[in-house]
């Protein structure tokens, strides 16, 4: 096999046993990008210069001896909403065109300190507001698995990159879905951790009550190592939390033996697809040969996920979004006749529909007049949907469910139906909404051949059970190995 | 109450965005939808329940108030789109 179709965790038994060295990774990995990057839109900026040079820093300190970092040469791409200092970081809008990152954020600056290789911007969607990677000021990413069909969203470049092999593994962000539903529908493994688990200095804010940055790969192994490296306390965000991170890979082999799955059945409902309900029911009674036993539960307010959801994380949006006025940073409006009109035309000019549309809603809903009946409102109905997943938690181990409704559908299918794009959220809002960690793990295939993803979802700060049961059911079934049939 | 091109006017408004007629009349009737949708949450009674703002058992966080340089200062100010001698510079605002 070709280097650049290994996994991070193979790839760093090779460097160590001297069968690779980092610059051939990393010019393996470039040779991909450089012959179907065209086909994918995946990555939106690349710096081949900086990667060589650090690939050769990597292989010239193994050579002296010199300690190297867990994830020394490994090629790993960022979301494009991720600040890399002096590196482009334009969240795919037009506003932030010719931005350069003024600082370096902390999950990339961990990137940097374990002797990753920085190989590139992913595209997205514009300011990761979208679920098909179709909102981007750089035009839709594409499905490895077939061309005509969306990656989903929002950080759909970081999902088909790593499904096509251009990058070993990529870091996405999450704020209703975004990691899990594309790492879903392009067939790779996609982890959206705790709320704090992850910092989020450095990644330019949507909804900051739900944000978290995550890792995507091709197997759950390179997940629990990079989540390792990403995770921890920092100073420079306040709701980072400040517990111990668990050595995450080391900890993977445990049985499953006893461990209570809780079903939701407002997660099992009519009028899903029904592959992919076939699909994550076959997963689950994968689990149970190898000793886990199902518990049916509850989360009754499911049904109010997606309203509360789109009232709050638009709500955020629009006071985040507030910065982008043409004077500091990125684009601005030629020859504006006043300070007004350089703020009107410049914001007009600089996002796009699905980002107008959401600053919009978002004013509203903070309006006066408006805040109690649909901000305050949200907040309080997010308390309940807290609550659900508390109750749920004291009788089983993990829950287990779909990441979306259905497999990948086709570029254009939804884009001009905004309620029907907000509705398809509804299995990965409701874990932002309360905090939770949850993985997606490959369990299938439609018959038309593309991948179906399984959630599974974990107590707070439960990153290690949720990894150690994918990790079971990877050792056990084949979908991780499929691969797309690119040229 | 339905959602009028009135109400879009008054929140592009408020957040300095300029729409032409067919993006007002297109998100007029796009916000309506999902504004009658958003209704639902009006089912549930929530007069005893307490708003959650974030998940964490955290309110202020607060570090010792001591000086430190920023040293990238000068390369932030930089990516701004116009300035004028190392300053941010925008048209005039007094007459």
């Amino acid at each position: 096999m070709t280097l650049y179709a290994k996994t991070a965790v193979e790839l760093l038994a090779m460097m160590r046993r001297k069968e690779a060295c980092a610059r051939e990774i990393v010019e393996s990995v470039f040779q991909r990008i450089e012959a179907i990057n065209d086909k994918l839109n995946a990555f939106v900026a690349l710096d081949k210069e900086g990667a060589l040079k650090k690939a050769d820093e990597v292989d010239r300190k193994r050579a002296a001896g010199e300690p190297l970092g867990e994830l020394a040469g490994i090629p790993v791409g960022i979301k494009d909403n991720l600040c890399n200092h002096t590196h482009p970081t334009t969240c795919a809008s037009n506003i932030l065109q010719g931005y350069n990152a003024a600082f370096t954020g902390t999950a990339v600056r961990k990137l940097h300190k374990a002797d990753a290789v920085i190989i590139g911007n992913l595209n997205m969607d514009e300011f990761a507001m979208g679920s098909s990677c179709e909102t981007s000021f750089y035009g839709p990413c594409k499905n490895p698995w077939n061309l005509d069909y969306i990656p989903g969203g929002s950080s759909g470049g970081s999902a088909s990159a790593v499904a096509a092999d251009m990058a070993v593994m990529t870091l996405g962000s999450d704020t209703g879905g975004s990691i899990r539903q594309p790492a879903s529908l392009c067939g790779v493994v996609g982890m959206k951790p705790t709320y704090g688990r992850v910092s989020r200095f450095g990644l330019v804010a949507f909804a900051s009550s739900l944000d978290q940055i995550g890792p995507i790969t091709k197997t759950v192994e390179d997940n629990a190592l990079l989540l390792k490296v990403i995770s921890g306390h920092d100073t420079h965000d306040s709701t980072s939390i400040d517990t111990p991170v668990p050595d995450y890979l080391s900890l993977l082999d445990k049985p499953l033996k006893g461990l209570k799955i809780g079903i939701p059945k407002e997660y099992f409902i009519d009028g899903m697809d029904a592959e992919v309900e076939q699909s994550v029911r076959a997963g689950i009674d994968t689990l149970k040969k190898l000793g886990a036993e199902t518990v049916d539960i509850s989360l009754p307010h499911t049904e109010y996920a997606v309203s509360t959801y789109y009232i709050i994380a638009t709500a955020e949006a629009s006071s985040n979004l507030a910065r982008f006025d043409g004077v500091r940073y990125g684009n601005r409006t030629k020859n504006p006749s006043d300070l007004k009109e350089l703020y009107y035309k410049s914001r007009s000019e600089g996002f796009g529909d699905e980002v107008k549309r959401r600053i919009l809603l978002g004013t509203y809903v903070l309006s006066s007049g408006y805040y109690d009946a649909y901000y305050k409102k949200a907040q309080k109905v997010r308390t309940l949907i807290r609550q659900d997943f508390t109750k749920a938690f004291e009788k089983v181990d993990c829950i287990i469910t779909p990441v979306s409704p259905t497999p990948a559908f086709k570029l254009g299918e939804k884009i001009n139906d905004p309620l029907t794009m907000y509705l398809g959220d509804i299995f990965t809002i409701s874990i932002n909404l309360a905090g939770l960690p949850a993985l997606s793990v490959p369990c299938g295939f439609s018959g038309n051949g593309l991948p179906i993803g399984m959630q599974i979802i974990g107590k707070t700060l439960d990153e290690e059970r949720i990894l150690q049961i994918g990790h079971v059911f990877e050792k056990n079934t084949l979908f991780h190995k499929e691969k797309p049939a690119l040229g | 109450m339905a959602f009028t091109e009135k109400d879009v006017d008054y929140i592009a408004n408020l957040a300095r965005l300029s729409l032409s007629p067919q993006e007002t009349k297109q998100f007029t009737s796009q916000l309506d939808k999902i504004l009658s949708y958003v209704h639902k949450l009006d089912e549930l009674n929530t007069e005893s329940v307490e708003p959650t703002a974030h998940i964490l058992p955290v309110n202020n966080v607060f570090r010792a108030d001591e000086p430190k340089t920023c040293p990238n200062a000068q390369y932030a100010v930089e990516q701004a789109p116009e300035l004028i001698n190392g300053l941010f510079s925008v048209p005039k605002v007094i007459e």
